[in-house]
């Protein structure tokens, strides 16, 4: 007998619980609002430089982040809003900080790929493709070094792996038996190059090759990518050295806000939206009973509140003054 | 004080340092069981052991980007690169991440990691090898270039590097490891960055060198004095950020004369930076144009000869001055 959809959804579920998923769904309900929102002030000239959103996504980095424990470290790529999100920096300072004014998360001074609360253990955005991997091992070892149980997590697209540093932070994890999560959000585009042809093999053999346990999770099923990172959190914390993972995936949107997007048919952007992350776990809570029409139009509207509110105190908040150019160069005793 | 080698005094430096804080730790190429490639880390892995004398694969961006991440993680980490030509490897993680994480941070991280490597010519190892780029890494805001010229500066400054809580780009020239002299052995001996120091008093011209090209411009003004009578000021910048711009104008002012002397291209180069600021500001005192006496503008030749032709010599230096009297 086949078994029913709820009792389906119920295995799916197992091991999560309601407060739990309902904050995964409203995480991801956040994020996608406040990518749209920043796509719409870009249009509008809001926002400048380059904007990568991280729409479509929005499972890897909430799957993912909420694995980690305080004292983790958090290194990643520069399509970053999501997983600083995530992490929980507030959305009022990455709005500001892609207004560039002076309450954003770096001061004005680093922009939509650069964002960082060093306090929160969110180290940055990194807009070098693979430059933060070496980072994220280094960042590794000082916690091994310093007896600490934490851990290192690097997100990096696909575009990442075929940069030598990648090679280069895999080898170095390993030999040092360093404790880090490599995270790749595959989302089968390196800008606009398709994933088949700037790889020769396929990434989790590339990790495995370095001696490191590697897997592919579904990077739309936020259930899938928790539990994946949980199992290499553990990993890490048992003092196993680094773990692999690739989350398949896929971005709405170009690249940047600047991508035409003529390198793929909008047929295969619906086909990956009908596999939504959003949708998917809505679907799975309300046959399991813990979600209703009402309860997600709620969560719906708290999050519309909070991108509205990021606006306005992003627009209220003044621009960096002038006489600031100078500061925090290098840092000095008298700057502290 | 003792007397000992420009590489034993780096690493004397080195061992106070471990010594002193237990979050400074070394890695690099060969810098453990081979003991250096030029011999400055030799013992260390023995006295400190490998968790804090770290070999590493051959891999220099992976191993200054671990650095990196080490000293945001609270180390303070001293990376070691054979050679500063290989640290080009390395430059997108010392340019994009190390000289810049701070400023885009808004102050909230900061990379403190030494990283040591070896410039200068003169022992035929041709052009990947040989040559001096200093002024190079003094182009980039938000590290410190530091460039010793002999053993008791070595010392000090190394020991003042790894206080700082910038990254700093520390330059060693390989002529001057075997190089002998004073070095003051109190644990707490360190120079500040951003002092130059005036090797010798003078009152008709302004030498300024760092690094070996010191020894080049010190010898030529003791020519110039025998053989001319010419009264020469040699400034050794000691470090080329920050830069002690002060105490060159203030010579160049007394002197109204400057000779730069550098072992890297002309083109392009530090010399031009200095030569520019000391027009900006001391112009008027200016009794000739300040010259500049490099390196040629070619990749270094391995033959002795040619190689020798392409670095700049004391008697360069001399013909320099002699031609603006």
């Amino acid at each position: 007998m086949a078994a029913s959809p709820a009792a389906e959804a119920g295995e799916h579920l197992d091991g999560f619980n309601r407060d739990q998923l309902s904050l995964f769904l409203y995480q991801m309900v956040l994020i996608r609002r406040f990518e749209e929102k920043c796509g719409e002030m870009y249009t509008k000239g809001k926002i400048r430089g380059f904007l990568h959103l991280y729409t479509g996504q929005e499972a890897c980095a909430v799957g993912a982040l909420n694995a980690l424990a305080p004292h983790d470290k958090i290194v990643t790529h520069y399509r970053d809003h999501g997983h600083a999100i995530a992490r929980g920096l507030h959305p009022n300072a990455v709005m500001a900080e892609l207004y560039g004014k002076v309450d954003g998360c770096s001061g004005g001074r680093g922009g939509s790929m650069h964002l960082y609360d060093a306090s929160l253990g969110f180290l940055g955005g990194y807009a070098i493709v693979a430059a933060h991997l070496p980072l994220a091992v280094g960042l590794g070892l000082a916690a091994k070094m310093q007896k600490t149980d934490g851990l290192a997590l690097c997100i990096f697209g696909d575009g990442g792996v075929g940069e030598g540093e990648f090679h280069e932070a895999l080898n170095l994890a390993v030999l040092w038996q360093t404790p880090v999560v490599f995270f790749c959000e595959n989302n089968l585009y390196g800008m606009g190059v398709p994933f088949g042809a700037s790889l020769s093999t396929e990434i989790p053999k590339l990790a495995a090759a370095y001696n490191m346990p590697a897997v592919s999770v579904d990077g739309m099923d936020v259930l899938a990518v928790h539990r994946a990172t949980q199992e290499a959190v553990a990993h890490c914390r048992a003092g196993k050295g680094p773990y692999f993972i690739e989350a398949m995936t896929y971005r709405y949107r170009g690249h940047s806000m600047a991508d035409p997007e003529l390198y793929r048919l909008k047929d295969e952007i619906e086909a990956a939206k009908r596999r939504d992350a959003i949708e998917h776990l809505k679907a799975d809570m309300t046959l399991a009973g813990w979600l209703d029409d009402a309860a997600y139009e709620e969560v719906a509207a708290r999050a519309e509140r909070v991108v509205e509110e990021a606006v306005a105190f992003a627009e209220a908040s003044p621009e960096p003054g002038l006489a600031t150019l100078h500061d925090r160069i290098t840092k000095e005793p008298a700057n502290g | 004080m003792a007397e000992m080698r420009f590489r034993d005094a780096l690493r004397e430096a080195l061992r106070e340092e471990l010594i002193r804080d237990p979050r400074v730790f070394l890695m690099g190429e060969d810098i453990g069981l081979y003991g250096g490639s030029y011999a400055v880390t030799k013992g260390l892995l023995d006295e400190f052991g490998p968790e804090r004398v770290l070999d590493t694969p051959i891999a220099e961006s992976g191993i200054v980007g671990a650095g990196i991440g080490a000293a945001m993680g609270g180390l303070r980490p001293m990376v070691e690169l054979m050679t500063i030509n290989f640290s080009f490897l390395a430059l997108d993680q010392i340019v994009n991440s190390a000289a810049k994480l701070y400023y885009m941070s808004n102050g909230q991280i900061n990379v403190p990691m030494v990283i040591r490597m070896a410039s200068g010519g003169g022992s035929q190892l041709a052009a990947t090898h040989s040559h001096s780029l200093e002024g190079l890494y003094a182009h980039f805001p938000g590290i410190k270039v530091v460039c010793p010229s002999n053993p008791a500066d070595a010392k000090g400054l190394l020991k003042r590097a790894f206080r700082d809580d910038n990254t700093v780009v520390f330059i060693e020239h390989t002529a001057l490891y075997s190089m002998k002299g004073e070095v003051p052995d109190d644990p707490e001996f360190t120079i500040e960055f951003g002092k130059a120091n005036i090797l010798r008093e003078g009152k008709d011209v302004t030498i300024i060198g760092y690094s070996g090209s010191v020894w080049q411009a010190s010898r030529a003004a003791t020519m110039l004095e025998s053989q001319e009578g010419i009264s020469a000021e040699v400034i050794d910048l000691r470090t080329l950020r920050p830069l002690d711009i002060d105490t060159v104008i203030a010579s160049v002012k007394k002197t109204n004369r400057a000779v730069i002397v550098e072992d890297d291209w002309k083109f392009g180069g530090f010399a031009g930076e200095l030569s520019a600021q000391i027009m900006e500001r001391a112009f008027d005192w200016l009794d000739a144009p300040v010259a500049r006496v490099c390196g040629k503008d070619v990749p270094m030749p391995y033959n002795r000869n040619l190689e020798f032709a392409a670095l700049p010599s004391e008697e360069d230096v001399v013909d320099a001055v002699l031609a603006m009297l």
